[in-house]
């Protein structure tokens, strides 16, 4: 094939803006901005309930409409961040609240909300979807507190009548547990974060919530505060009592492992959060109808600062709406928050699908559900919660995070002591 | 006869025209037959890398502005314990597969290559693994390892019962393993090639000379795959700097730190922790390793001069 030198020219010029089609393709996949309908990107977690909420909602506003696409947990995580960063975000931006949403308000991304649009949500939920006194989240899914599961035969089978009430109990229960051959507790620990949830509430039960928000808010050394230490140490003596399951280390939480020892009934308690009942009933249904599941608060530490009835756990998802979305969308979106978002039959949708929204005057409602008893359990611990703290892992600065469950499993390990964990999360303070 | 006597000589030097124009032609191609490749090749290879390179002066956090902060991501990366102990990893992981998988791809590609019977058959099975995919593979293993609900509880062996990826001391060895029942099939394969490509001449002569089975082994057969060798090393070395999928999935660098490998402790500090300057330079420092390695394997066996080993090709 012989081509001019004209031809030629014209043939190069062909194939670099073919390329250079291909290379443009590949970063316009985001949801285009300034123009066109509002968009929201939401999980997979609630699809039923959200996707019917969003067709009801551009049914009757087709002047206001928002399209929404859902994505899986972990894809979604990196995504948005990468559209957030190039300015390709969707109108409506589904956070966590807490470090996340803080590292959004501070790049200017997103818009301040009308503080009405949580009037009737729970005050502690609320307040994670706030950004230095300014609402720029609002709740849209269920509250997950984290709480003790057991299973009732294993417990009555080793002598024991009702789940520990205070520490000592907790660790004379190990002793009595492992002495009838049955791990007393089961924990994801190849997952990391179900760790963490063992140091939140330990913190918080000695500390009270206070320590935690020195931590949130960066105050230098909050990491080495006594109660922190002191949680980890009792962290360390439980691992060395035999607390967990052996092996705990190879357990997996993504695939249910950990729920699956205490239905199984080669461990007898968990400390999990609200998510792993709906878990629990799907894979072992038996044992739930049964009545052999129990759940209660975390115990209560002897001189501890903490109210014995804060929770920590997943506050709720919230939305945002993005500050470069064009007016027309930021209007859709506020509009669907306003009466779209978390009104009656999404609500209904969220209780059916097994979870409460930290949404007051519920009580009927939930009596009248499936799984009542599990439910108004949530409800009335996530409503009269002197204090909800956020799962550490999102309430701190995203950069911390990583850097947080890798010491702590040192600490599980037995690798680093207390102090070495505190000096190493000082450091990571900027 | 005259008649074709006359026109083989003329089609003769006709046919050395023609050749002659065709080597021209390909000893000057012009740029447009490199142009494709190039093109992919600058914008999905250059261009980030240099990109990677000046954002490794920066700090990033993949949302905020950028800001230049000289070489503090440097010094941080050189100076901080993880960087070296993920190398140190990365270098364990690199040495131990090539140990555990060279010898047994070796063995296998040159059994596949046999002529014995339901060979094919061995074959297929043997190359299953490289038909799934490593997150796949990761899964699977996860699930057959769990101490509780896996491998030794379904075989009723307690020995199978360990904390594999639990405890820090044996989770590196567990690693090696899943990654050469991945990677194995492959080399196999290559050697598989190689092995099929050494002439039978050489076999029937030293027979001839009396030589056995074992002898054949190592004074026709090994010899002779020195260059697919030098090409399986190669990729296994180069390649080990990148073993991030099944990692990632089996133990996400834990317990601890026991596993994190340089390519996982970049993807956490860029993705996880958002300190993208600080993982410009791990990825920084995996390039150039990658190319010392590559570059001085070649150069040390003298592959670049691509000498053929085969009699009489």
């Amino acid at each position: 094939m012989k081509l001019t030198r004209k031809s030629r020219t014209a043939f190069s010029v062909a194939l670099i803006s073919a390329a250079a089609l291909l290379l443009s393709a590949c970063g316009s996949n985001g949801p285009g901005t300034g123009s066109g309908q509002a968009s929201a990107w939401a999980l997979t977690g609630q699809q039923e309930t959200i996707e019917a909420s969003f067709d009801s909602w551009n049914k009757e506003n087709a002047d206001e409409k928002v399209g929404v696409e859902f994505f899986e947990n972990d894809a979604f995580k990196s995504k948005i961040r990468t559209a957030i960063g190039s300015g390709n975000s969707p109108t409506m931006v589904w956070t966590w609240g807490g470090g996340v949403l803080k590292s959004y308000v501070d790049a200017k991304r997103l818009v301040p909300l009308d503080a009405s649009l949580t009037k009737n949500i729970f005050p502690a939920i609320a307040a994670n979807g706030e950004v230095d006194g300014k609402l720029y989240a609002v709740p849209n899914n269920t509250v997950q507190p984290v709480l003790l599961y057991f299973n009732k035969d294993v417990l009555k089978s080793a002598g024991i009548d009702s789940p520990p009430a205070t520490w000592d109990e907790l660790l004379s229960d190990v002793t009595t547990l492992r002495a009838a051959g049955v791990a007393p507790f089961s924990i994801g620990g190849s997952s990391k974060w179900p760790q963490l949830m063992w140091l939140e509430y330990l913190t918080d039960r000695i500390g009270g919530p206070e320590v935690f928000d020195a931590i949130q808010n960066g105050e230098p050394d909050a990491w080495s505060n006594p109660a922190v230490i002191e949680a980890l140490t009792k962290i360390q003596e439980l691992v060395d009592a035999g607390g967990f399951i052996d092996g705990y280390q190879s357990v997996a939480t993504d695939n249910s492992a950990d729920t699956a020892l205490v239905y199984t009934g080669k461990a007898a308690m968990i400390l999990q959060g609200a998510w792993a009942y709906a878990d629990i009933k799907t894979a072992a249904p038996d044992f739930v109808t049964s009545g052999s599941l129990g759940w209660a608060p975390f115990p209560t530490i002897k001189g501890g600062k903490g109210n014995p009835t804060a929770v920590v756990g997943n506050a709720s998802n919230y939305w945002s709406i993005s500050a470069d979305s064009s007016k027309a969308q930021q209007k859709a979106a506020a509009a669907y928050l306003a009466d779209g978002n978390l009104n009656d039959s999404y609500i209904d949708g969220l209780l059916k699908g097994g979870g409460v929204p930290p949404v007051s005057g519920l009580e009927d409602k939930i009596a009248k559900s499936d799984n009542a008893d599990f439910l108004s359990e949530i409800y009335e611990m996530s409503e009269n919660a002197s204090s909800f703290t956020l799962s550490w892992d999102q309430a701190i600065d995203p950069g911390q995070a990583d850097a947080m469950l890798t010491n702590l499993d040192k600490v599980f390990l037995g690798q680093s002591t207390p102090q070495q964990f505190a000096d190493a999360m000082n450091a990571t303070i900027k | 006869m005259s008649l074709s006597q006359t026109t083989v000589p003329a089609a003769r030097t006709a046919g050395t025209g023609n050749h002659r124009t065709i080597k021209a032609s390909r000893a000057h191609p012009g740029l447009r037959y490199a142009l494709p490749a190039l093109v992919m090749f600058v914008s999905f290879a250059v261009i980030p890398l240099v990109a990677v390179a000046v954002l490794s002066f920066t700090n990033w956090d993949g949302i905020s502005d950028i800001g230049f902060t000289g070489l503090d991501n440097w010094t941080q990366a050189l100076t901080q314990p993880q960087t070296w102990q993920s190398l140190g990893l990365t270098l364990q992981v690199m040495v131990l597969s090539w140990v555990v998988q060279t010898p047994i791809s070796l063995l296998l590609g040159v059994f596949t290559a046999g002529k014995q019977k339901y060979r094919a058959v061995y074959g297929v099975l043997f190359f299953v693994p490289l038909l799934i995919s490593a997150a796949a593979i990761a899964i699977a293993y996860k699930a057959l390892l769990d101490p509780n609900f896996g491998l030794g509880q379904s075989t009723g062996l307690p020995f199978l019962s360990q904390d594999w990826l639990g405890n820090p001391d044996i989770v590196i060895y567990v690693l090696v393993f899943i990654i050469a029942w991945q990677f194995v099939p492959f080399h196999a394969l290559l050697y598989q090639g190689g092995v099929r490509q050494i002439p039978d001449s050489l076999y029937e002569a030293a027979i001839i000379d009396g030589a056995g089975r074992m002898a054949q082994f190592f004074s026709i057969t090994l010899p002779q795959l020195r260059n697919t060798m030098i090409t399986s090393s190669t990729l296994m070395l180069v390649g080990s700097l990148t073993y991030f999928d099944i990692v990632f999935v089996l133990t996400q660098g834990g317990p601890g730190t026991s596993t994190r490998l340089l390519p996982l402790d970049m993807y956490l500090t860029g993705f996880s922790s958002y300190n993208m300057g600080l993982a410009s330079v791990l990825a920084v420092l995996l390039v150039v390793l990658g190319l010392t390695l590559s570059l001085g394997l070649t150069k040390l066996s003298g592959f670049s001069k691509m000498s053929s080993d085969l009699e009489g090709a």
